[in-house]
């Protein structure tokens, strides 16, 4: 059953230099315990989109198009309906455990505001709830750490404890924006195996955003590749990995150096990120393209499907593109 | 003759090869002042009071120490600003020109509260600098003179010294001069701190750059932006706290004069009913005293630490 | 091969002052790095690799000297660094030069690229002619892929990889021997990493330079590294050739380190047995006693706790400070 549906999502700044276009006609799906991988780099928009979606955009920020949730636009609710989808059917985790939680409250404080406030519980039940839900989260003596502050745990219990929160009302779809980036491979490996764990247990659908490659791998079902606000790829995982059908995929998975495989030269892509005010009438990559042809740049290539889920936005014919 | 096609080409790739110049933070600070219509509005009024003060001297009909004393005891009737006896803003009880008094008054404001920030920003920018690039027990020390100094009740002092040593334009620029460094100090020093802990300081220190051109090359220039906003707001500190001494009438001597003790003045004759020896030196002072913390607003907005 | 670089036993430590104990109390010690030696072959890439403190950007700041070590010696040029008046380092500060994480942090935000670059020239050669310095900021800005027309552009108005490469167009200038990248690539983007890992390697090439590359990512450090070495806590607990340590490292914590690293692969991915370290870092001020990974180990016994493993030499060049090692491939390579 398709839980999240957006369509043609268009995220602008006014900014005092112009008008910056975050996101420029994106759509995504996402079925009921699914997950779904949004990569891209900076000025892809990725995190936009999140944004949008929890209506948590810049107030100089606009957003149209649509974004179905279990059959509501939350694109144009109001602050009171949107609070009420917020944490209870999604929740989101952010890239900076140091700033995300409240340096001057104790943990049980900030975990049992959000039961008190969504679900109507007492302050003992939600405070009991909290402890339940820090053990899943495997947090080490979580009855008498919970009363702790912020400060007095390390960067991935920080995480863990975000992970914990955005929990607490069994959200249906949790986003999670670069929830790894700022932690140690170690840490990551075991936060990575967390959300693993409680996609299982909980059958809570995941996005995640990134632009790691390899957890990307090791995690999603599907993953959808960003450019300049747009989508440039979209399929199964492994079909995306094993047969990139975009020439900016193609060029992302032979820019990261493996540590299973030797190689001489990184295969590079020219250029830099895409300045978000100026992007081409046409393909936002073809400034940057290997193998762009003279329409790249002036008309946008529409998104296609070639099989089951499996879809591109590109001119150049597939074989061509390697 | 007809430039040949390979002049032509050499002349565009030049053209296209030139440098581009590059747009400094301070440029964009400064565009970023010029959309704060407040500040810009205050800007002028403070270059038209500046004007005032500089120039206003020759539109006085009256020379400003010269007592009329066909006007003795008939002040409250006889004057009343005009623009036929030439007494543009009327007399003090006097007789003396209140337009000339107050064009001398405002200068001598003026450049009170301009001295002052500059001896604050000169003296303390470099003290504080110092000491918090040094650090350790120079920081300790340097720091821990001005918290002795901050700690001596200066309003005091500077009124004993006054009144030992005899007022004077001199003892007042000194006295102001004594304080005024303090605060732009420690704020300088904390300043410092930050610029110290970054990176491009790190740079400059593992490239073997002399601590000296280090302070004076790294770390003041991102200093500026702090010490410029501090500067415009110790200003009219530095006014007030000039009036206040004049207005206990320790201030500047007679003949010379300054806002606060034409305000000074014009408060104790109030009840004779010359309400206009007050207002007009009441109405530059005010307005001197809010365009420069305007300015200071729209300096501290346009120079916002978020763009460092 | 001339080694360039002996680091022996270099330890580094800080007095860290508890806030609000009086001022007479003895400080805590906090062992930032704590006696690792090392050689550094000329023209050759050391990685160091290591998580959140482990030292490694200590290590960098103590060879570069902005951080003073206490104890231990750093023998470069015939001369003892660690141990040298600060007019003796002076001289050496023209052959070593670093390049950091945050590019745009780097760079003072008042001067022009062309001033950045040339400092490193004003300072050491002051007599150089203007039209020689600016030749020489041109050459070198052409050389690291920056248009030499942007000289007088401020660093605000470059993105994080040209950033990056202004970085190191100063790092050159004075065409040092021996340059530290201390998380060079981290803050920039994949596609951007890739043209600056690159660069770095063909400079390398070019220039002769020796380099010792420091990350947390081990992907990019075995790409550009020939040699590697692994820190925790402080400590070595294991160097070798780059190609050997990845393939079959024989120190437990290595061996995690690698099976936590993911790659880009879904099928290679999802057949992979990853043993997950478990357990949380240790406390920098109070590391556990004897060997300081034993708190994590998978393979520690009661013994682990009273001596400190001692870095012996298996072969070839692999230094491992583990008693019970053994090799073990963890990745499938192709």
């Amino acid at each position: 059953m398709s839980l999240l549906n957006i369509q043609d999502l268009k995220v602008s700044f006014t900014t005092p230099e112009g008008e910056v276009n975050a996101v420029n006609g994106l759509n995504l799906s996402l079925n009921e315990g699914e997950t779904l991988a949004v990569v891209g780099e900076s000025g892809s928009g990725k995190s936009q989109t999140a944004f949008a979606t929890m209506g948590l955009l810049a107030k100089n920020g606009r957003a149209t198009g649509t974004i179905n949730f279990d059959g509501q636009n939350l694109l144009g609710m109001s602050t009171k309906a949107l609070n009420k989808v917020r944490s209870q059917q999604i929740g989101m985790i952010f890239q900076d455990p140091m700033t995300s939680l409240n340096p001057y409250l104790r943990i049980s404080e900030q975990m049992a505001e959000v039961l008190t406030l969504h679900k109507g519980m007492s302050k003992r039940d939600a405070i009991t709830e909290s402890v339940k839900m820090l053990d899943a989260v495997r947090i080490p003596d979580a009855r008498n750490r919970i009363t702790n502050y912020p400060h007095e745990f390390s960067g991935g219990m920080r995480q863990r404890i975000m992970i914990a929160m955005s929990l607490l009302c069994r959200p249906r779809l949790l986003i999670a924006d670069e929830p790894t980036t700022a932690l140690d491979v170690t840490v990551q490996a075991q936060i990575m195996q967390l959300l693993g764990d409680i996609r299982r247990e909980f059958g809570t659908a995941i996005i995640l955003i990134t632009h790691d490659l390899g957890v990307v791998a090791g995690f999603c079902d599907r993953t959808l590749v960003l450019y300049g606000g747009q989508v440039m790829e979209e399929g199964q995982t492994e079909t995306v990995f094993a047969n990139p059908t975009h020439p900016y995929t193609l060029g992302l998975l032979q820019a990261v150096p493996r540590l299973d495989r030797e190689e001489v030269e990184l295969a590079t892509i020219a250029g830099e990120p895409p300045d978000m005010s100026r992007l081409p009438a046409g393909c936002p990559f073809s400034p940057r393209c290997a193998v762009a042809m003279d329409r790249c740049a002036t008309q946008r290539p529409a998104l296609e499907t070639l099989e089951a889920g499996h879809r591109r936005a590109c001119h150049k014919p597939i074989a061509e593109v390697a | 003759m007809f430039p040949n096609r390979t002049t032509v080409e050499d002349i565009e790739n030049a053209a296209a090869l030139a440098e581009v110049q590059g747009r400094s933070l301070w440029a964009s600070a400064r565009a970023r002042f010029m959309r704060n219509k407040a500040a810009v509005v205050s800007l002028i009024v403070l270059i038209l009071v500046a004007a005032f003060a500089l120039f206003g001297g020759f539109f006085a009909q009256w020379e400003r120490d010269f007592v009329d004393f066909s006007l003795m005891g008939r002040n409250a009737h006889l004057g009343v600003p005009s623009f036929e006896t030439g007494h543009y803003f009327g007399t003090d009880n006097s007789g003396r020109d209140l337009f000339a008094r107050t064009v001398q008054g405002t200068g001598i404001s003026l450049m009170v509260g301009i001295v002052g920030a500059m001896v604050a920003v000169l003296v303390g920018t470099l003290y504080g600098a110092t000491a918090g690039y040094f650090g350790g027990r120079v920081d300790g020390i340097m720091m821990r003179i001005v918290d002795v100094l901050m700690s001596i009740p200066f309003m005091f002092v500077l009124i004993l010294m006054l009144v030992i040593f005899g007022r004077s334009i001199l003892m007042l620029f000194i006295g102001i001069g004594l304080i005024s460094w303090l605060d732009m100090a420690r704020i300088a020093r904390g300043q410092t701190l930050t610029i110290k802990n970054k990176e491009f300081v790190e740079v400059a220190v593992a490239t073997g750059v002399h601590p000296l051109r280090i302070i004076l090359r790294h770390i003041i220039p991102n200093l500026l932006g702090i010490v410029v906003v501090y500067a415009t707001l110790l200003v009219p500190n530095m006014i007030i706290f000039e009036s206040f001494i004049s207005f206990l009438g320790l201030g500047v001597q007679e003949p010379n004069t300054s806002l606060g003790a034409l305000i000074s003045e014009g408060a104790g004759t109030m009840q004779y009913g010359t309400l206009w020896q007050l207002l007009f030196p009441l109405f530059f002072f005010v307005l001197t005293i809010f365009a420069f913390f305007f300015v200071g607003d729209g300096l501290r907005d346009a120079l916002d630490p978020k763009d460092r | 091969m001339s080694t360039i670089l002996s680091v022996k036993d270099l330890s580094v430590t800080f007095d860290i002052r508890r806030p609000g104990a009086w001022p007479w109390t003895p400080a805590d010690k906090l062992h930032a790095v704590n006696e690792v030696s090392f050689d550094l072959a000329a023209g050759e890439c050391l990685g160091i690799v290591g998580e959140s403190g482990s030292g490694k950007s200590t290590l960098a700041r103590a060879i570069v000297g902005t951080v003073p070590s206490s104890g231990g010696q750093i023998m470069f040029e015939g001369g003892d660094l660690a141990n040298m008046s600060s007019a003796e380092r002076r001289v050496h500060r023209r052959d070593v030069q670093m390049i950091f994480q945050d590019p745009l942090a780097a760079l003072n935000p008042r001067m022009t690229v062309g001033e950045i670059i040339a400092e490193p020239l004003i300072t050491h050669e002051p007599n150089t002619p203007r039209a020689e310095v600016k030749k020489r900021v041109a050459e070198l800005m052409e050389r690291v892929g920056l248009l030499p027309n942007l000289i007088n552009r401020y660093p605000h108005e470059f993105s994080g990889g040209q950033c990056q490469r202004i970085g190191i167009a100063r790092a050159l200038i004075l065409k040092p021997k021996l340059l530290i990248c201390d998380e060079p690539v981290s803050a920039l983007d994949v596609s951007v990493q890739a043209q600056v890992v690159n660069l770095l390697m063909g400079l390398q090439r070019d220039f002769g330079l020796s380099l010792i590359f420091i990350a947390h990512d081990l992907s990019v450090v075995k790409h550009i590294s020939d040699r590697i070495m692994v820190l925790y806590l402080g400590r070595t607990m294991e160097h070798a050739d780059a190609h050997a340590l990845t393939t079959q490292p024989e120190h437990p914590y290595t061996q995690a380190l690698i099976s936590s690293v993911p790659i880009p692969d879904p099928v290679l991915e999802k057949a992979r047995s990853r043993p997950i370290l478990e357990g949380e870092l240790p406390s920098p001020l109070a590391p556990p006693s004897g060997c300081v990974f034993r708190t994590r180990c998978v393979k520690a016994v009661a013994s682990c706790a009273n001596e400190r493993p001692i870095m012996t030499d298996i072969g070839h060049h692999h230094y491992v400070a583990c008693p019970y090692h053994t090799p073990k491939q963890v990745l499938e390579t192709a």
